[in-house]
């Protein structure tokens, strides 16, 4: 009988403390979070010199307690696997030098993490991966469409060529004077409201697979402030709906067509923003009709920023011989192509 | 007693180990390069040339502030994680403190300075007296001006230790005269030795060690101003 691998992972690329323990990379042991989102929210947004802050002041507490869920001691474990990048810099140097001082106190192998990976591989802690497979990454900082051929191999066929999605959310909700985090509170008014107000949908040029979401963010500032001039009034449930009709419209035609034409097996949608509601129907609803095509959604715990992600794409590099030295340094700007 | 001590706490990269009394090694380089990639290398390197395994460890020392942010983080995260995964006491010192302990002083006050820019230091006030190391004044960020103002209340000479008191120096003479005398290069950073002394009779629990920052982040400091001019426009 194989024995089995365990992966203990560690996440602080943003406002999330996270470490976890994964078996075999696909299931979790233990699932450990400790948001910060309370202490950002007054500043409207993540504040990086504050999220370093807190990172050093959890991460103990954080990987006690993963120990202590799973009922495992370092001497189980394989391998540690840290988010390397992309993020704010000092956030992930906390993880990255917490993972090298365990690597070297248990002689552990050790193994950096695209951030990125993590929120794809995060699929496969529900659903085995069946390739070649696409992910539409949607989050805070990422909208990209990554087509993978195989295990640990990455292309990136589509991408923002402006603000992410999350970024997105994130604006539009201020000008509805909606509280930080804006998503999912305009994913709960989108749902009172309809498509009214004929907001663009912009798809850039013929057969691409990139996004812009900086002209319809503009659009929604111009449509509120227009009404402003003229006295009238916003419906925020319509103009909400009428925003993530085109986001959610734009994602899932680019994604649907990009499935088809790399004739891929298997969606995975990836990312904070995968919590969306709109977006998980409309996707649904769009790869219905796709019967040779399987849709995979992670429930919304994984969607968001996790160490169980880090800790299943590590057991894959791990097994592809993927190693870093005790030299790993953080990298705010991390290729997905290239790590 | 196998120790480890860390000091990241400004540029200089200074380690050490020591087996009880002994020290056993000691590694500086006052270059300004990143500790992230160059802390775990160089304590690969060090336990590796005094022939000992992380196990052997049985107490980590580091400083914790106050100084650079990030070296100051990953010093003190680098100790924790070790302390707590290695179950051994940890101690936290004062990267200031630890300066100051690493002037050849017999008897008398030692003023340890890290640069704050815009005129502004990291320092405290420490009293040397038979190789003990005794705070006088807490650690702070303060203006060069305000913190010789209170030095002179001492009336007595004071030491000023570390390379970044240079910066200040002639300001630090105008208002000080004859009471500052300056080490210059006879300590111009910390000594993993004076460190490991200072660390050996202390203990803090890893979960709980976090860094003494002195100062507030500042987008902190401006939500507070802000809030309180709100408080006041509506007195
Ligand atoms: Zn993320």
């Amino acid at each position: 009988m194989k024995k089995n691998t365990y992966v203990f992972g560690i996440e602080t690329s943003c406002d999330e403390t996270a470490a976890a323990i994964v078996k075999n990379g696909t299931e979790i042991v233990a699932n450990v979070v400790s948001s910060q989102i309370e202490s950002h929210k007054r500043f409207g947004g993540v504040v990086p010199e504050i999220a370093s802050r807190h990172h050093v002041e959890q991460i103990i507490a954080v990987l006690d307690e993963t120990l202590e869920q799973a009922g495992l001691t370092f001497k189980d474990m394989d391998a540690i696997a840290v988010t390397k990048g992309p993020g704010l810099v000092g956030a992930l140097l906390i993880g990255v030098n917490a993972a090298k001082a365990i690597a070297f106190a248990h002689n552990l192998p050790l193994i950096g993490v695209h951030h990125i990976a993590g929120h794809i591989y995060a699929n496969r802690l529900v659903k085995e991966m069946a390739f070649p497979l696409l992910s539409l990454v949607v989050s805070g900082g990422h909208t990209e469409i990554v087509y993978m051929k195989d295990h640990g191999s990455f292309e990136v066929i589509g991408e923002t060529r402006d603000d992410a999605a999350g970024e997105a959310y994130d604006k539009v909700a201020r000008t509805l004077n909606l509280p930080y985090p804006g998503g999912p509170h305009i994913d709960r008014l989108a749902a009172q409201g309809e498509d009214t107000y004929n907001l663009p949908r912009v798809r850039l040029e013929e057969g691409s697979y990139d996004f812009s979401f900086s002209g319809l963010k503009s659009a929604v500032i111009n449509t509120v402030h227009n009404a402003e001039q003229r006295g009238e009034e916003i419906i925020p449930e319509n103009l909400a709906a009428s925003f993530q009709a085109s986001v959610v419209e734009v994602l899932t035609e680019k994604t649907l067509r990009a499935a088809k034409e790399y004739e891929v097996k298997q969606v995975l949608l990836s990312g904070g923003v995968a919590a969306n509601k709109g977006l998980r129907m409309s996707l649904e609803s769009a790869f219905a009709d796709l019967r040779n095509v399987e849709l995979v959604i992670p429930p919304l715990s994984l969607c968001t920023d996790n160490a169980a992600m880090i800790a299943a794409a590590g057991t894959i590099l791990f097994e592809q011989g993927k190693r870093d030295g005790m030299d790993m340094n953080g990298h705010p700007g991390l290729d997905i192509e290239a790590f | 007693m196998k120790t480890l001590a860390i000091d990241t706490s400004t540029y200089t990269l200074s380690i050490g180990l020591a087996d009880g009394d002994v020290i056993l090694a000691e590694q500086v380089t006052n270059v300004k390069k990143n500790h992230s990639i160059r802390v775990m290398p160089a304590i690969q390197a060090l336990m590796n040339e005094a022939d000992m395994n992380p196990e052997d460890l049985e107490k980590i020392i580091v400083t914790n502030g106050p100084g650079s942010y990030t070296g100051v983080r990953i010093g003190v995260t680098i100790a924790k994680t070790l302390a707590w995964t290695l179950n051994i006491p940890l101690a936290a010192v004062s990267g200031l403190a630890s300066l100051a302990a690493s002037a050849p002083v017999v008897d008398g006050l030692v003023c340890p300075v890290f640069d704050a820019r815009r005129g502004r230091i990291f320092t405290g006030l420490y009293r040397l007296s038979n190789g003990t190391v005794q705070a006088v004044l807490e650690d702070r960020n303060v203006s060069v001006a305000d913190w010789c103002e209170e030095l002179l209340l001492q009336k007595e000479p004071v030491l000023f230790v570390g390379q970044e008191s240079n910066i200040h120096e002639k300001a630090i003479v105008e208002q000080m005269g004859k009471e500052a005398v300056f080490a210059g290069r006879a300590v111009p950073y910390t000594r993993p030795a004076a460190l490991l002394a200072l660390g050996m009779s202390m203990e803090n629990d890893p979960a709980e060690v976090v860094p003494n920052y002195a100062r507030l982040a500042e987008a902190e400091a401006k939500w507070i101003e802000a809030n309180e001019k709100k408080a006041a426009g509506r007195e």
